[in-house]
């Protein structure tokens, strides 16, 4: 979602929540399905299954995010952009990002490999944690371009850490995929 | 467990030493970017370093939440000698088979370390740990795939390799040198077991690997308990390197 596009939804949420209105999570939720991952701004933090809590309470809007990788370095544009989006409801906004509960490529959604599937980025395949990653990574992942199955892996290590390169040997074409973690 | 109960002084050498050790090899990684042999590995070395490093950032915020200090003075503005990570990382860059050997040496005996803080009794570091040990699985394939490769790669890539690992293996196992009062960790619960004991395990892990592919075992430590000091002029051009900016432009910030 591009900078205006926020801007008018905020806008929006403000026009309809007015300064007084009762403020749940889910309300919070939702303003959170506009950030996009920097990254990839296909899909949304929470498509992404970054959101691991929203609570509002009499000190504000608190949001824990779970990090996709550790040394993620879109992860201080995730905060503040989550801050802006937040803003439209008038209250004090605490983000923090927290490893309680590990991120795992299992947490996106439908929704959200669907949405990578369709500009190019190959889903991730579930997690299977008993199988050696090697084994896991040779697994033919799917082309995002032309569904074949004769597929390589070029490099277990892509342009960003979520990410791996594959080669499609049907339509020869390169293609990414989002690691499976 | 309490607060009042916590081996401060104990944990925060811990998670100096794992943050030192990250650090140093998050930038040796990084010296390959664009002089690697393959592209792929330019890319891949790129991407170790940025993980490297991250996980020291993160391994940085827990010792300067611990101790009140400032996670950037931490890492960039201590004196050669105050930095506590292993003698294995010691080496300089050296070649391609320096850089495999050093990566399956470290990653193995992380691996063995990360195991055993799994369900710690401290959370802050317990739970980024169980985030580590999914991304440190990508990191030993990495180098489980190229050490057989160079191993089984013909006269020069495989002396090169033994070599290599010739020269670093006596200072392999100090992943595992001993910390002040490392035994406050155990009993505290935050570490699973002792660091001998750790050793012993991964010397266990990866004695088939190199077993198969005719490779030398690692010998034992010389003088461990120095282990993560006298870190030699190798070390001192790293760390000229990685605070230029830092000694450049004090407070600077992007």
């Amino acid at each position: 979602m591009s900078e205006a596009a926020i801007q008018a939804s905020i806008a929006r949420t403000r026009a309809r929540i007015g300064s007084a209105a009762e403020l749940d999570a889910g309300a919070v939720r939702s303003a959170l399905a506009d950030v996009p991952d920097p990254e990839i701004p296909v899909v949304s933090i929470v498509e992404l299954g970054m959101v691991e809590d929203v609570r509002v309470d009499a000190d504000g809007i608190h949001v824990s995010l779970l990090p996709t990788f550790v040394g993620c370095p879109a992860l201080d544009m995730i905060r503040s952009s989550v801050e802006l989006r937040l803003s439209a409801f008038g209250r004090p906004v605490d983000v923090r990002f927290e490893y309680r509960v590990p991120w795992s490529s299992d947490r996106i959604s439908p929704d959200g490999r669907t949405k990578l599937q369709a500009s190019g980025f190959a889903p991730p395949a579930p997690v299977r944690p008993d199988e050696p990653i090697l084994v896991q990574l040779d697994r033919p992942v799917p082309c995002p371009n032309c569904g074949s199955s004769r597929t390589v892996l070029e490099n277990a290590f892509g342009p960003t850490q979520c990410r791996a390169i594959h080669h499609c040997t049907e339509c020869r074409q390169p293609f990414e995929a989002f690691k499976t973690i | 467990m309490t607060v009042a109960a916590l081996p401060v002084a104990a944990l925060g050498e811990l998670l100096r030493s794992m943050a030192d050790d990250e650090f140093v090899i998050g930038f040796s990684d990084s010296e390959w970017t664009g002089i690697a042999p393959i592209l792929e590995e330019d890319v891949a070395m790129s991407s170790l370093a940025q993980d490297e490093l991250g996980h020291a950032a993160a391994l940085y915020g827990l010792l300067g939440d611990l101790t009140g200090t400032d996670p950037d003075a931490l890492a960039y503005d201590r004196e050669p000698d105050a930095y506590r990570h292993c003698r294995l990382l010691d080496h300089g860059r050296g070649d391609w088979a320096m850089a495999i050997a050093r990566r399956f040496l470290y990653d193995t005996a992380d691996s063995a370390r990360l195991d055993a803080l799994v369900g710690g009794s401290w959370a802050p570091l317990a739970d980024l740990v169980g985030k580590l040990v999914r991304e440190e699985r990508y990191h030993q394939m990495h180098a489980t795939v190229w050490l057989d490769r160079l191993a089984r790669g013909g006269s020069e890539p495989r002396s090169r390799l033994i070599d290599a690992l010739t020269t670093l293996g006596p200072d392999a196992g100090t992943v595992f040198a001993p910390l002040p009062d490392e035994r406050a960790l155990v009993e505290a619960g935050i570490l699973a077991t002792s660091l001998p004991e750790l050793e012993a395990r991964w010397r266990a892990a990866v004695e088939p690997t190199l077993a198969a592919l005719d490779l030398p075992m690692p010998p034992p430590v010389r003088e461990p308990e120095r282990g993560r000091a006298d870190h030699g002029e190798p070390f001192r051009w790293l760390w000229t390197e990685f605070n230029t900016v830092r000694r450049a432009e004090p407070g600077a910030t992007w």
